[in-house]
């Protein structure tokens, strides 16, 4: 099937056996790219993701008594909750993709540096939540009446993200490949993505209602102390994960 | 089928020896606190039973790391113990701070950092324990298993610092200044002989079941063995 081929998909490197940062950074962009190019032929998690956001952020209409006065001081709550639900789907069907298609096994064959996997699917499950995330906002801000386009929220959104995806990508590429699968995930993911979980709320929480930025450094810090620290571990150990 | 070595048929009568004079020592040398009364007598086998719970997640994550090191079996079988056992050491410091936190504070449970801590702990002692049953082959088993200690190991002092500063910043919650929850407590030296104590049999009892699981462990790894040999 050629399309207009990328210079990254032709490029002679990729076929090399070199360790190059360049090659690795191109491995990695040709993931990517892979996965990119895939759903927005398909669009088939993207859709899904979304659907299940805008669905989660309906049945907290119920679930909550969201009037004006609550509304401000459980939005960041809310929006979270509704991130990391629509962020497990994403995470389960990209993996799951990999497995079922056999593109994992194919993926190990190539000559590239298994962490080089790890980043480029790690960087197109981010893509996708950054989409989600950012169809969501302008829906909720229109649905609740609230004005959500805040820097420091935007700001707050991506640390988390980059977070969670980083332990998510390592977790679902374990979960994918058990008995159980999909269910799976959520269980392994949510008790060790609670930090990130706790420092976004609070930081997007802060800045929602006006906190000055100074204020909320500690959990600024702790979201990058965090995403810091599970990026290394799971590129470090991501090659345990999908040997044979 | 191999018998318990003598060292451990040792430890299993110490073990009950220790918890026996334990009980002893709290119900009756201990004396009694002036604020809570005779419910202050769990305090001993709760912290005790935490310490022991933690001790055992760290020698899971140490057992994971060693394996992913040397691939030697023998440390996916100790972390798996160690898991287990901690799972169990933790669920009592639960039941029993519970049991405390009633008459203490009015309430069976509140979401300060320890507590929730723990609980969310817990939660990752039991997401390991069903990662490891949804795997057939015993290689990729131990692999994920000791990539998961090790994620679960990392996060869990990130999670407490992060509970710990969502609770500092709102200080909002009632009844949860117990002098013991902060650690100032100030033990008369027949409460620190028993606390102790407590803490040394609850140690040896820790040894004495990871050992027993550890050859719980082993035998298991011989079925299998025997299994496929027959299967062939």
């Amino acid at each position: 099937m050629k399309r207009n081929p990328s210079p990254v998909t032709r490029h002679p490197s990729l076929v090399t056996r070199r360790s190059s940062p360049g090659s690795f950074l191109r491995a990695v962009a040709a993931i990517t790219w892979k996965d990119l190019a895939a759903e927005l032929r398909s669009r088939e998690l993207l859709s899904s993701m979304l659907v299940f956001a805008l669905l989660v952020i309906l049945i907290f209409n119920f679930a909550l008594e969201l009037d004006v006065k609550t509304r401000s001081t459980v939005t960041a709550g809310v929006l979270w909750v509704t991130f990391a639900f629509a962020g497990t789907l994403g995470l389960n069907r990209s993996m799951a993709v990999e497995k079922d298609r056999g593109c994992l096994d194919g993926l190990l064959l190539a000559p590239v540096d298994r962490s080089a996997i790890y980043f480029g699917k790690a960087i197109s499950n981010l893509a996708f939540m950054f989409i989600v995330e950012a169809i969501v906002l302008p829906v909720y801000s229109v649905l609740y009446n609230t004005n959500l386009f805040n820097l420091g929220l935007i700001g707050v959104i991506l640390l988390g993200s980059v977070g969670y995806v980083a332990v998510g990508t390592l977790l679902a590429s374990m979960a994918v490949q058990t008995r159980t699968r999909d269910v799976l995930l959520p269980i392994l993911l949510f008790p060790v993505v609670i930090p990130v979980m706790i420092a976004a709320v609070k930081a997007s929480s802060g800045f929602l209602q006006g906190v000055a930025a100074s204020e909320l450094m500690t959990w600024i810090n702790l979201l990058i102390v965090y995403d810091v620290v599970f990026v290394a571990v799971a590129f470090m150990v991501f090659d345990y994960v999908v040997e044979e | 089928m191999e018998t318990q070595p003598l060292t451990l048929k040792i430890l299993n009568v110490i073990s009950a020896i220790l918890l026996a004079i334990a009980s002893c020592l709290v119900f009756f040398y201990a004396p009694m606190e002036l604020v809570m009364g005779q419910v202050q007598r769990i305090f001993y086998f709760h912290v005790a039973n935490a310490w022991v719970g933690m001790l055992g997640f760290m020698v899971a994550a140490v057992a994971g790391i060693a394996y992913l090191r040397t691939h030697n079996m023998k440390w996916d079988i100790v972390e798996q113990a160690a898991v287990e056992i901690s799972l169990v050491f933790f669920i009592t410091t639960i039941v029993t701070g519970s049991i405390w936190a009633y008459p203490a504070w009015g309430t069976w449970w509140t979401w300060d950092p320890r507590l929730t801590t723990a609980a969310i702990l817990e939660m990752i002692y039991i997401a390991y324990l069903l990662l490891r049953q949804g795997i057939e082959d015993p290689d990729r088993r131990a692999r994920f298993g000791a990539v998961y200690t090790l994620i679960g190991g990392l996060s869990v002092p990130i999670t407490f610092l992060s509970i710990r500063l969502f609770r500092t910043i709102h200080p909002a919650l009632i009844g949860t200044a117990s002098a013991a929850s902060q650690g100032g407590f100030d033990m008369t030296p027949r409460m620190l002989q028993t606390f102790l104590f407590g803490l040394l049999t609850f140690s040896v009892i820790f040894v004495t079941l990871l050992w027993h699981r550890i050859r719980l462990g082993r035998l298991a790894e011989k079925v299998e063995q025997m299994k496929l040999e027959v299967m062939r």
